[in-house]
C-alpha cells in the first residue's frame, strides 16, 4: 500500500537530511503509529508522501509511484489530517470545507454533499454541517477536520498529532473513532498511550532514521529503546508494570 | 477578546453574512461585481460641485441594503474604522475655496465647503456598496466568476489567498499581543523598539500559516481552478439587472434627477 525505498528529504540544499534514507512498507489495512520525539521528522514524513515537499529516493502509493503526473490520484487516495485544525478548515462553514475536496476531484455538488452527510454520520458529528468554523470548540474542529478528509473517502488516513490540544473525553472519543475507521493509517504523534490504544504496529524514527519498527507492544514496552530515543513509556504501561 | 481578534472574528462574521439567501444574494458574482465597479466609477466621476445630483446616488446602496436584508447599520459599524479615513480626504477644502457658491437665506456656503460634502459622499457611497458586494458574495464564488471570464489563474489564486492570509495574520496578530501583554503588564500598545521583532515574527508565522493552509487546500485537489458547476442558482436575470442598473446609474451621472424634479413644478 505505502513504500519508502531510500527515501531522502532535506529542506535547504547542502543541510544534513531531516529524514535520511528511509526504507519500510505498509501494507492494506495496517493502522502504524509514527512516533519519536519533536523534530524526529514526523510531519516531514507525511508531507513526503503527499508531495508537499520533494524528496529523493522512491515513494509509491497505492501501487503508483509519487511523480508529478501521480501527484493528483495519489492525494485523492490519502486523506491528511493536519496538526492544527485550524489551517485545515479555511472556509466559512463546515460543509463548505467538506466538499470543497470531493467537488475539486470531479464529483457533482449534490454528491459531495451527500458523502459529507455519510462522513458526519460516520464520527456522530451531523449536527456539525451547517455550523460555522471560527466557532466550533477545539473537539469539534478535529472532528470536523476529520471528516473532511473522511468525505474524500480516501484510501489511506494521515494524522498528524491526533491527539494535541484534545481534552480526556475528546481524546477518548478520537480514539474509539479511528479504531473503527477500516482505511490503512498512520498515527504520527509522541502521545505513546494515544498509539497504544489505536496501532498495531510502530515505527519509531530519531534523527530522521527508523530506529525501530515493530509490534506495538514490544516497542512501547521497551525502556531503555525509548529512553534513548527521548520518549517515555506509555503512563498505561508503567502503571501496570 | 483583544483587538485583532475581534477584527478577525469580524472578517469571519461578514463570511457568514455572504452565505445569507436574498435577492441580491442571488444575484450571479460577476453581474455583481460590474455594478459595483460601474457605480464606484459613476459615483467618482460626478463633477466637485455637483452635490445636489449626486444625492441621488445614495438611493442604490440604500435599496440594495433593503433588499439584502443587511441592516445598513451593520455597513457602518464594519466600515467604522475607514469612514473616517474617507471623511477626512476632503476636509480642507473650505479653507481652500471660500467663494460662496450657494445661499440658504441669509447663510453663504462656499464652494469648498460644497466640494468638501461632495468627496465624502463619494466616498461613503462607494464604500457601502463595496460593502455591499462583499457582505453578499462569498469570495470563493466571486473567485469562481472571475475565472469564468478567463481572468488569470494566478491573479484569482492570490486574490483568494490574500483574503485567506488577512485573516490569519489578524489570528496571529491576536495571539502575539496577549503574549507580548502577558509580560508587559501596564503598557498601552506595544514599544517602538519592539516593533521590529513584532513585525518579523507576524510575517514569519503568519507566512508559514498561510502555508500550511495553501498545502491543506492543495490535498483537497485545489489546483486554482473552479471549473465546477455552480452551487447555487444564481438568478438567470443577473445580467439584465445589472444592464438596467448600470444604465440607471449612467442616467443619473447625465441628467440632474433632482433638478428635473424641481423643473416639473
Ligand atoms: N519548513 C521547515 N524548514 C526548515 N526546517 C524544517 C522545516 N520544518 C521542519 N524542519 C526541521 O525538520 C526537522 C523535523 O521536523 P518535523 O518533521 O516537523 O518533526 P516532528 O513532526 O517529528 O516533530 C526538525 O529538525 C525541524 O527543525
Ligand atoms: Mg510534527
Amino acid at each position: 500500500m505505502i513504500r519508502f525505498e531510500n527515501v531522502c528529504v532535506s529542506y535547504e540544499k547542502g543541510d544534513a537530511p531531516v529524514l535520511d534514507s528511509l526504507s519500510f512498507e505498509i501494507k492494506a489495512g495496517e493502522s502504524v503509529g509514527l512516533i519519536g520525539s519533536n523534530g524526529a521528522g514526523k510531519s516531514t514524513l507525511l508531507k513526503a508522501m503527499t508531495g508537499l515537499i520533494s524528496h529523493e529516493g522512491r515513494i509509491t502509493v497505492c501501487g503508483l509511484t509519487l511523480d508529478k503526473q501521480n501527484l493528483a490520484e495519489i492525494r485523492r487516495k490519502t486523506g491528511y489530517v493536519m496538526q492544527n485544525s485550524d489551517n485545515q478548515m479555511f472556509m466559512p462553514r463546515v460543509i463548505d470545507d467538506m466538499i470543497f475536496g470531493p467537488v475539486n476531484y470531479g464529483m457533482s455538488r449534490e454528491d459531495a454533499v451527500e458523502a459529507a452527510g455519510e462522513a458526519l454520520a460516520t464520527l456522530g458529528a451531523e449536527n456539525l454541517a451547517d455550523k460555522y468554523n471560527h466557532k466550533l470548540s477545539g473537539g469539534e474542529k478535529r472532528l470536523a477536520a476529520i471528516a473532511t478528509v473522511l468525505a474524500m473517502k480516501p484510501q489511506i488516513m494521515l494524522f498528524d498529532e491526533p491527539s494535541s490540544a484534545l481534552d480526556p473525553k475528546n481524546r477518548r472519543n478520537l480514539i474509539g473513532i479511528i479504531k473503527s475507521l477500516p482505511e490503512t493509517k498512520i498515527i504520527a504523534t509522541h502521545d505513546l498511550d494515544f498509539v497504544l490504544d489505536t496501532c498495531d504496529r510502530v515505527i519509531l524514527l530519531s534523527g530522521g532514521i527508523i530506529a525501530a519498527d515493530g509490534k506495538t507492544d514490544e516497542i512501547l514496552k521497551d525502556k531503555a529503546l525509548l529512553e534513548s530515543n527521548n520518549l517515555e513509556l506509555p503512563l498505561s504501561l508503567t502503571q501496570r508494570g | 477578546m483583544n483587538k485583532a481578534q475581534k477584527a478577525g472574528a469580524e472578517i469571519k462574521a461578514v463570511e457568514a453574512l455572504a452565505q445569507g439567501n436574498s435577492p441580491v444574494h442571488r444575484l450571479s458574482p460577476l453581474s455583481k461585481l460590474a455594478m459595483t465597479l460601474a457605480y464606484i466609477i459613476v459615483t467618482v466621476s460626478f463633477n466637485k460641485y455637483d452635490f445636489s445630483a449626486l444625492i441621488v446616488m445614495l438611493l442604490f446602496p440604500v435599496i440594495g441594503y433593503q433588499l439584502s436584508l443587511i441592516p445598513l447599520r451593520t455597513c457602518f459599524y464594519k466600515l467604522r474604522i475607514v469612514l473616517p479615513l474617507v471623511c477626512a480626504v476632503g476636509i480642507f477644502n473650505p479653507f481652500f475655496d471660500k467663494e460662496i457658491m450657494l445661499r440658504i437665506g441669509s447663510l453663504g456656503i462656499s464652494g469648498g465647503v460644497i466640494s468638501m460634502l461632495t468627496l465624502m459622499m463619494k466616498g461613503v457611497f462607494s464604500l457601502m456598496m463595496s460593502f455591499l458586494l462583499v457582505a453578499t458574495t462569498p469570495v470563493d464564488e466571486l473567485c469562481r466568476g472571475l475565472r469564468k471570464i478567463h481572468f488569470p489563474k494566478t491573479l484569482v489564486s492570490l486574490l483568494l489567498l490574500t483574503f485567506r492570509y488577512v485573516s490569519v495574520m489578524l489570528d496571529e496578530v491576536a495571539v502575539m499581543t496577549d503574549a507580548y501583554h502577558l509580560r508587559a503588564p501596564g503598557q498601552k500598545g506595544i514599544r517602538f523598539s519592539a516593533w521590529g521583532t513584532f513585525l518579523g515574527q507576524l510575517v514569519l508565522r503568519s507566512s508559514d500559516r498561510a502555508n500550511e493552509i495553501y498545502s491543506a487546500m492543495l490535498l483537497r485537489g485545489f489546483t486554482g481552478d473552479f471549473d465546477y458547476s455552480p452551487p447555487k442558482k444564481y438568478s438567470r436575470l443577473s445580467p439584465l439587472i445589472a444592464l438596467i442598473l448600470i444604465s440607471l446609474f449612467i442616467a443619473a451621472r447625465l441628467f440632474n434627477v433632482i433638478s428635473l424634479f424641481g423643473r416639473l413644478k
